[in-house]
């Protein structure tokens, strides 16, 4: 029987950890990454778990041990937020390319400079095009399902990249909601057990990994992290697909709310999505067709089934919570991507970008309201008014 | 797992297997894998490694082909030791799980100056500090030889190399070069020793105290670098030793914090023996620049004073 | 070596063959090369000891030096530098004001330039 507890994402996250029982953790702290590698410090201390906890002195080290002893044939997860992220950024782009099936929780915080502890994904962001897997959570229980997901999908044979599972800092990562927790059985029946194919300790069988490459095969090499991204959506419909029929959940590549017969729709991420939820009732009360659609899956980017969820709207509004600088009129990543997907598969529709939250900057119901009325003036008059706003900025 | 370990006599090791293949594409003459073969010779369990990118990396490794016989990982340049600490996790982990049998593998790490005195320092620190049970192997060649000879720590006083060039104004490295093997043997970790592939039987017998100390291990290995110390390819072995003579590289261990020489050179040599043997060192023979062959002599007579004083033999 | 495909290589830079470095033959860089001499090898194995590229032949079960694996040799002249009995006749012939060639076939290794040698 699955319980229902009061944890914080952190915590949430954290208990998945301990029930999925990996080889090895090798993390560093950093705000507000930090209540989810103390739980499982405790863990590790009272003997709740066989894992292997190595106390690394930086990220960049964290990151280079997680490949290490993922591929010595370990299962291996970790955690890490913003500058921690930043700092592990070259070894990120190895756990992929050296095919390490390695799960990584995602505590999304603004990165430097100024330094700041709060929430915004220009920390995800700036990972994009490392290969990994990367899944946004609107909250704890949404953290905890897609952790566990993250394992079955990173290892799968015909995907084995690395995963990061996103939730807000703070917000979600620190905020206490009602999580249902499975039983520690079920989700150990669920992940199974890692079968490496190819482990360095497997002695019989020497081998090498990370050699040098010239021109004459870095390409091949690429061509086939390119291959695992794309096996990898069907592997992750398969394995979610799976988790929703065990742990009755309804997950998909997305989640639309009230889309199907709006007029316009945001598109936002993380827990915002939750904030938008209630406004979208709101003015559903009041007569306007509105609705949201919420990211679940972002890398690999299913262009293709968002532009149909999308393709009946009058206007799309994304919000951003972050900013590409110096990207086409200094938008946000999300909305250029949308972009791309939208118009490549032939969708016409006005498109505007509404920045928010930089650095933890709140996102209020009236200020979702304000985006919502310029969504259905986009949709009457058909012209964008303004490509890219950045909302709650003191001018 | 070697009931009697081989007898480190020539003839008994050569009967070993070769563990690093012929076939790499290092320098002809490179001091770096003189120093590999000679210690994985002497080891008789199974080993994997964790190297950093450098010269050794780099040259046994250009795919599709590689010169290892072991399992070998390279991950990136300053974090040899941070990867081997997970691949030691994972075995331990394993291990004790029950999911692979015990095999006394033996966890090593191998890693220029340049990825262990600058840019690995750090991975390197943290990874003893924990104790993690492995040897790290620093082949102490005095620069970053593989991006071009350019300056590291370890780059002796007064060497050109292509980031502290011989120039009009500036005569070379102008700083004394760290003493890694010290601050490794500060972090009190069961065993610390400086070694040379030219006294092969002391470099040996220390490669097997380090292995089975229990913990964590480091050695410091002088690799001469003919194409950057600008030296005859054959003259690999007798330049190594001449350094050791003058005392430039003392041989010593740090056994549970018992400071113990190993050799003492019948002789010690002036250092300018060995400076005047090396293209990098042409321009200290000018006369307005001899004076530094005086103050890296003083340097040398300094440490090596300590050194005898920490060893007991003062 | 043929180029391989995506599709025919394992992934992520994985190379399975162990040591198959060994298919690259790197006698082809030699200037200079390795050949026994008059005197006599007494098999000590320091030539062994001290080849960077493993291009010591050995018979394991005798206990003998055998040749140079001339597929890898180099050329470096390690061997013929440190061999001692190199090193005795060396010393010898200078006792007497002679400075040996290291081509000098009263060596034990003689060092020859590579393409001038007629065996």
């Amino acid at each position: 029987m699955s319980k229902f507890e009061a944890l914080t994402g952190n915590d949430a996250v954290a208990t998945a950890m301990r029930q999925i029982n990996p080889d090895v953790m090798a993390a560093y702290p950093i705000t507000p990454q930090t209540s989810t590698v103390q739980k499982f410090a405790d863990f590790v201390s009272d003997g709740l778990v066989d894992t292997e906890f190595v106390c690394v002195e930086s990220e960049h080290s964290a990151m280079s041990a997680c490949v290490g002893a993922s591929a010595a044939g370990a299962r291996v997860m970790t955690a890490t937020s913003a500058n921690g992220l930043a700092l592990m950024w070259e070894i990120v782009y190895i756990a992929a390319s050296n095919r390490c099936p390695i799960a990584m929780s995602l505590v999304n915080r603004a990165l430097s400079a100024p330094i700041n502890i709060h929430c915004d994904h220009s920390d995800v962001m700036g990972m994009r095009d490392a290969g990994w897997i990367i899944f946004f959570s609107e909250n704890g229980q949404e953290a905890y399902d897609n952790i566990i997901q993250a394992i079955r999908i990173g290892e799968h044979p015909d995907v084995l990249l690395p995963v990061a599972v996103c939730q807000d800092g703070f917000i979600t990562s620190h905020g206490m909601e009602r999580v249902e927790i499975y039983e520690d059985a079920e989700v150990k029946a669920f992940v199974g057990t890692y079968r490496p194919q190819w482990p360095l300790l497997d002695l019989e069988h020497p081998k090498t990994l990370g050699p040098l490459d010239f021109y004459d095969y870095y390409y091949e090499h690429k061509r086939q992290q390119i291959e695992a991204m794309e096996n990898a959506q069907r592997v992750i419909l398969e394995v979610t697909g799976e988790f929703n029929k065990k742990f009755n959940r309804n997950y998909s590549l997305f989640e639309p709310y009230r889309l199907e017969d709006a007029e316009v729709a945001v598109i936002a991420v993380n827990s915002t999505a939750g904030t938008v939820k209630v406004v979208v009732d709101q003015l559903r009360d009041e007569g306007l067709k509105v609705g949201l659609l919420k990211p679940r899956l972002f890398r690999p980017f299913p262009a293709q089934e968002l532009a149909s969820a999308l393709g009946h709207l009058k206007a799309v509004v994304v919000m951003d919570r972050s900013v590409s600088f110096g990207a086409m009129d200094n938008a946000g990543p999300l909305f250029l991507e949308l972009v791309a997907a939208l118009t490549l598969h032939g969708v016409q529709v006005p498109m505007a970008d509404y920045v928010y939250g930089l650095g933890g900057r709140d996102i209020l119901p009236r200020e979702i309201e304000r985006v919502y009325r310029d969504a259905l003036k986009m949709a009457e008059t058909g012209r964008v008014e303004r490509l890219v706003t950045y909302l709650s900025v003191r001018e | 797992m070697a009931t009697q370990p081989t007898k480190l006599t020539p003839k008994e090791l050569s009967k070993r297997p070769e563990r690093l293949s012929p076939g790499h594409r290092l320098c002809a003459g490179c001091g770096a894998s003189i120093i590999v073969r000679q210690m994985l010779a002497a080891i008789d369990d199974p080993v994997v490694i964790a190297n950093a990118t450098g010269c050794l990396e780099v040259g046994t490794t250009i795919y599709p082909y590689t010169a290892w016989r072991v399992p070998w990982i390279h991950n990136a340049f300053e974090n040899a030791a941070s990867t081997i600490s997970g691949v030691e996790a994972a075995y331990r982990s394993l291990v004790r799980q029950g999911k692979i049998p015990e095999q006394n593998v033996k966890f090593l790490a191998f890693a220029g100056d340049g990825g262990t005195y600058d840019i690995g320092i750090q991975a390197l620190s943290g990874a003893v500090e924990r104790g993690h049970q492995f040897l790290y192997v620093c082949y102490d060649n005095g620069a970053y030889m593989n991006t071009g000879i350019q300056r590291s720590s370890a780059t002796p006083f007064g060497a050109h190399t292509t980031t502290s060039p011989a120039g009009k104004v500036i005569p070379g490295k102008q700083q004394f070069r760290k003493d890694l093997t010290a601050i490794m043997a500060a972090h009190n970790i069961p065993y610390v020793a400086q070694a040379a592939p030219s006294k092969w039987k002391d470099l040996m017998q220390k490669t097997r105290k380090a292995v089975n100390c229990g913990g964590a291990a480091f050695m410091n290995v002088l690799a001469s670098c003919n194409r950057g110390w600008r030296h005859g390819t054959d003259e690999t072995i007798e330049l190594t030793q001449l350094a050791v003579d003058a005392c430039y590289w003392p041989l010593y261990e740090v056994e549970d914090g018992e400071w113990r020489l190993t050799y003492k050179p019948k002789e010690k040599r002036p250092v300018e023996e060995w400076l005047k043997r090396q293209g990098r060192f042409r321009h200290v023979f000018r006369p307005e620049n001899r004076h530094m062959i005086d103050e890296l002599q003083a340097e040398v007579d300094l440490r090596w004073e300590r050194l005898l004083r920490l060893c007991g033999e003062a | 070596m043929e180029l391989k495909g995506w599709r025919d290589i394992p992934i992520g830079g994985m190379i399975l063959e162990a040591g198959n470095a060994v298919e690259y033959l790197t006698g082809g860089w030699r200037a200079f090369r390795p050949v026994f001499g008059q005197a006599g090898c007494i098999h000590c194995m320091q030539c062994w000891l001290f080849c960077p590229d493993s291009s010591i032949l050995v018979d394991p079960d005798n206990e003998k030096m055998v040749g140079f694996d001339l597929n890898y040799c180099k050329g470096c002249g390690i061997c013929a530098s440190i061999c001692p009995v190199n090193v005795k006749i060396i010393k010898k012939a200078k006792g007497a004001g002679e400075e040996l060639a290291q081509d000098d076939p009263r060596l034990c290794i003689r060092t020859v330039e590579e393409g001038k040698f007629e065996e």
